[in-house]
């Protein structure tokens, strides 16, 4: 019992959120599942059986068979094909969006509460603005307005999930402000612009990135419901959106069409949520 | 109760002022001549023209957002171009089908997400708690658009018990519009119950190690008795104010949802539009959620007031 009370107090707490979240089998399953997907979507082109824009009229909503693992869909192109391309425009949608959220609200964030009053007082009233607006029915309207395509797709999910950040930021900072190693910077004579980025940043990191992880489990989704409307990926391009999309309509006929897209989807995301919620615990042990 | 009130209303005014500076912004986003791209496809020049001129398109941007703010104010969303129709007409006749839709969606996810997360938070660290916790997850994993199709799957193509899509007024069959309307509900309903579950057993979990409970289980109360009248009572106050909150899930499940079961709605309204380019209906129909979430936030602080009787000293 020592020793492990000895080795806990011994290791980085980087080392120790590791070993806790090592501890919590969800979140192990949710990292292998989402590591799973990042080296299926960096190995598409040498995984895929078949080219995933290829049609084939022989194979029109062809069932599961020993030529098409997941079956074929109404233009006869392999829906495994489909979902392992597929895999890169999910992937690539929840890591750019949150990264553009990230790099908007968190230093937008970071401002507001460093600084306080009037610009914390206009830039709150934008965020709330800005959560006034449902998610998806507000990234719905910024693609439209902006065009559909992926990349717009992204752009609209990073910019609908800013707020979020803003306001976890600004409270972040809010609350470190007051602690006394950021008085005793001040009191160093350290400039501003050092005590946000030295002495407060990497403080606050641990509570951003728990948020990430969960916000690329929203934004997989988002991107898929902008597919599924027609307002992400384009045809012929493959996303798993865009495939349950067109399954809707022969759901009587293939159903495979839509059982493997939405699986795929649903797995990513759940990984990504149980990684979050893993790391919620692992680098707050106070949330239990 | 009306200081707390004004207080609220002051921080609710200067929020709307940006939701429209924001929604007015939208327009701006537009590659090339807005007047162009509002006139859709056809690019009629009468149109065209016509634009220019309602919308003051030759006029400086504050001029022009002065314009269309006041026209707001006024209850004026603008025309949809392709509908030609005023957009608040399109948004109350499309609404009844979306609030009846939200409405049976709530009541699912009050029953089921309550439900479980009483349970859960009564047997903790048993299987029943797992098991809740376990739907919780699905429940927040899962896309409902792809729930919906599988729905589909199950009870109209394979049992055909259901109609796989499609609307019929309440009024003018009860029945059929019910049967019509249960699974797109239950998809909509399913996202929300997970979030509620998640607040129930919290809330729970924090009443029943209170002392009040405590002291109900030390007279010899039965332990139904202690869960449902004493802590249930008390740990729904943070549910159902949550509840409100999930208004804006609820709209954005409702666009994905009337979409998959092809139901004229809301929903339906803002996907059209946007394949139509009918950016003034777009533009309206997030303005008027927004609008509506913002006062169903109100409402909601102002029952958690009410409520909370420590808050009001």
């Amino acid at each position: 019992m020592a020793a492990v009370v000895f080795e806990t107090i011994d290791a980085s707490p980087g080392r120790r959120a590791v070993r806790r979240l090592a501890r919590r089998a969800g979140a192990v399953f949710g990292f292998a599942v989402v590591v799973f997907f990042i080296l299926i979507a960096l190995l598409a082109p040498w995984l895929a059986p078949y080219d995933p824009v290829a049609t084939s009229w022989s194979a029109v909503r062809a069932a599961p068979s020993a030529a098409h693992w997941f079956g074929a869909d109404e233009l006869g192109r392999d829906v495994l094909s489909r979902i392992i391309w597929g895999t890169r425009a999910s992937i690539l949608a929840g890591v750019v969006s949150v990264s553009i959220s990230l790099a908007l609200g968190v230093p937008i964030g970071m401002l507001t509460g460093y600084l306080g009053r009037w610009v914390d007082a206009l830039i709150s009233r934008v965020t709330d603005a800005m959560l006034a607006c449902p998610f998806l029915i507000l990234a719905i309207a910024l693609a439209a307005f902006l065009g559909p395509s992926l990349t717009n797709a992204m752009i609209a999910i990073g910019i609908s999930a800013t707020p979020i950040f803003i306001r976890l930021t600004r409270a972040q900072v809010l609350a470190a402000k007051a602690e006394d190693y950021v008085e005793a910077a001040r009191a160093l004579g350290n400039p501003h612009l050092r005590i946000a980025l030295r002495h407060i940043l990497p403080n606050i990191v641990a509570p951003l990135i728990v948020q990430a992880t969960l916000a690329i489990a929203a934004a997989v989704i988002a991107e898929a419901s902008l597919s599924f409307l027609g307002l992400g990926q384009q045809p012929p391009a493959p996303s798993w959106g865009s495939m349950l999309n067109t399954a809707r309509n022969y759901v009587d006929q293939a159903p495979w069409m839509a059982i493997w897209p939405g699986l795929s989807i649903f797995l990513l995301v759940l990984s990504f949520n149980l990684l979050g919620d893993g790391l919620r615990d692992a680098l707050d042990p106070r949330h239990k | 109760m009306l200081k707390f009130v004004l207080q609220r209303l002051a921080t609710v005014i200067p929020t709307l002022f940006f939701v429209s500076i924001l929604i007015f912004g939208l327009q701006q986003l537009l590659p090339g001549d807005p007047a162009i791209a509002l006139a859709g496809e056809e690019r009629d020049p009468e149109t065209i023209r016509y634009l220019r001129e309602k919308f003051h398109l030759d006029e400086p941007l504050y001029v022009r957002y002065w314009y269309w703010a006041s026209g707001v104010v006024r209850g004026d969303l603008g025309d949809s171009v392709r509908i030609q129709k005023p957009v608040t007409e399109l948004i109350m006749e499309k609404l009844p089908v979306t609030i009846q839709l939200a409405t049976m969606a709530m009541i699912i996810a009050l029953v089921i997400g309550i439900t479980a997360g009483v349970i859960s938070a009564v047997k903790k660290d048993t299987w029943w708690d797992y098991g809740a916790n376990v739907f919780a997850l699905w429940g927040l994993s899962t896309p409902n658009f792809w729930l919906g199709i599988l729905l589909i799957l199950l009870f109209a193509v394979q049992l055909g018990w259901l109609p796989a899509s499609g609307y019929v007024s309440p009024f003018e069959d009860l029945k059929a519009n019910l049967a019509a309307m249960i699974m797109p509900a239950f998809v909509l309903g399913n996202a929300i119950a997970a979030v509620l579950m998640r607040h129930t057993r919290s809330a729970m979990l924090q009443v029943l190690s209170s002392d009040y409970v405590r002291t109900a289980r030390a007279k010899g109360l039965d332990e139904r008795v202690v869960v449902m009248k004493h802590a249930l009572r008390n740990a729904l106050i943070p549910v159902i104010t949550l509840g409100a909150l999930e208004f804006g899930t609820l709209l954005s499940g409702a666009v994905l949802t009337e979409q998959v079961f092809t139901i004229p709605g809301f929903g339906k309204l803002i996907v059209d539009a946007v394949f139509n380019r009918d950016y003034s209906v777009v533009q309206g129909v997030v303005l008027f959620t927004a609008t509506v979430y913002i006062t169903l936030n109100l409402l909601a602080d102002v029952a958690y007031f009410l409520v909370n009787p420590r808050l009001r000293h």
